[in-house]
C-alpha cells in the first residue's frame, strides 16, 4: 500500500521561499495568486498493515523525523 | 582535560574545532565518531558545523538519531559542557536538548560574513568572565540560522537568561539591520536551562587567533578551560 505525507510550514511562521516564488509568478504575469506556500511530499510504499495501523505508525514517523512539529504540520493520506 | 568534536558524515568544520582546541587554547582534543555511544573520559563536547547527511529532510533531522546523540543527551544531564556550533546548534534543536527550529534566512541567501553580537548571560561554561552586554566580533556562514521559536518559548527564554547572544551592531545596539537571517529577537545563541548547554550559529572556532581577523572565538574557550579548572571533580 501507498501513503503520501504532506509537510508544511505552521501557518504563521514566515516562509521565505513561498514569498519569493509569489513575487516570481507575479513577474510572470500569471494573474490571481494570491498566496505560495512551499513544502515537502514523501511518497511511502508500505506492507500490507492495515490502514489503522499505517496510520499510526506514520503519525509516528511524522511527530519523531519527517516533521518538525514546532515549525510545521503534516497531513497524511493512505490508499493507491 | 580533554574535549570531544564529534564527527558526522559531513560534518566539515571539525578539523577548525579540533584546531581551535589542540593549537590554539592548548588542551587536548580528539575526535569521535557519530556511530560511538559513549563519551566516557571527555570534560567537554563540541558539536561542530557542517552539513551533516546533506541536510536532508532539515537541517540536523538525521544527525540527531545517531548513537553519539544518546552518549551527548546523558553527558549533558550530567551537567557537562556542550556546544554546538552552526550545524551543531540545528542538531542540538532537532534533538530537543534546546528549544525552537532553524528556517532558512530570511534573505533567502547563504550569508557568510563577520557579525557582532552582544553577550547575554555569563552563566554557561563557554561565557564564563564574558560578562553581559560584552561585543564579540565571530564570523556566521549559513544559509538555515533563521532562529524560530513562538512567542511563549521566546519569552521564557529572556525571562530565565538562556539567551546567550544577540547579533548587533558594532557599538552594541540589538537592530534590525544587524540581524543577519531574520532570527526571532535577533537571536544567535540560547542556552539550556542548567545553561551547561550552548547552541550558536557563529563560529568561535574559526577566530581564535588575530591573523583570522578576530581573536575573539578564544575567550570563548579560554572561559571553558577556566569554567572546568574550577568544577568541583
Amino acid at each position: 500500500m501507498k501513503a503520501k505525507i504532506y509537510v508544511t510550514l505552521k501557518r504563521g511562521v514566515l516562509d521565505p521561499q513561498g514569498k519569493a516564488i509569489y513575487a516570481s509568478l507575479s513577474h510572470l504575469g500569471i494573474k490571481g495568486v494570491e498566496d505560495v506556500r512551499v513544502g515537502k511530499f514523501m511518497e511511502i510504499t508500505l506492507k500490507e498493515i492495515g490502514v489503522e495501523e499505517a496510520r499510526r505508525r506514520l503519525d509516528e514517523a511524522c511527530r519523531r523525523l519527517l516533521a518538525n512539529t514546532v515549525i510545521e504540520e503534516y497531513r497524511i493520506e493512505i490508499g493507491g | 582535560m580533554k574535549t570531544a568534536v564529534l564527527v558526522f558524515p559531513g560534518s566539515n568544520c571539525d578539523h577548525d574545532a579540533y584546531h581551535a582546541l589542540k593549537h590554539g587554547i592548548g588542551v587536548d582534543a580528539d575526535f569521535v565518531w557519530h556511530k560511538r555511544s559513549s563519551l566516557d573520559g571527555f570534560d567537554a563536547v563540541v558539536i561542530p558545523g557542517g552539513f551533516t547527511y546533506g541536510d536532508y529532510l532539515r537541517s540536523g533531522a538525521m544527525a540527531k538519531l545517531s548513537p553519539v546523540m544518546g552518549a551527548v543527551r546523558r553527558f549533558a544531564e550530567g551537567g557537562g559542557p556542550v556546544i554546538g556550533i552552526c550545524n551543531g546548534f540545528q542538531i542540538l534543536l532537532e534533538a530537543g536538548l534546546l528549544p525552537g527550529a532553524m528556517l532558512v534566512n530570511d534573505s533567502l541567501r547563504f550569508v557568510c560574513d563577520f557579525v557582532h553580537l552582544r553577550a547575554g548571560t555569563d552563566r554557561t561554561p563557554f561565557t564564563r568572565g564574558i560578562p553581559e552586554g560584552t561585543i564579540l566580533k565571530i564570523p556566521v556562514a549559513h544559509y538555515q540560522g533563521n532562529y524560530y521559536a513562538d512567542e511563549r518559548t521566546l519569552s521564557s527564554l529572556e525571562e530565565r537568561g538562556q539567551v546567550v547572544f544577540r547579533y548587533c551592531d558594532p557599538e552594541g545596539n540589538v537592530t534590525r539591520e544587524s540581524n543577519p537571517n531574520g532570527s526571532a529577537r535577533n537571536i544567535a545563541g540560547i542556552c539550556s536551562e542548567g545553561g551547561n548547554v550552548l547552541g550558536m550559529m557563529p563560529h568561535p572556532e574559526r577566530c581564535t587567533e588575530e591573523v583570522l581577523g578576530s581573536a575573539d572565538g578564544r575567550r570563548m574557550f579560554d572561559a571553558m578551560v577556566a569554567w572546568l579548572g574550577e568544577r568541583p571533580a
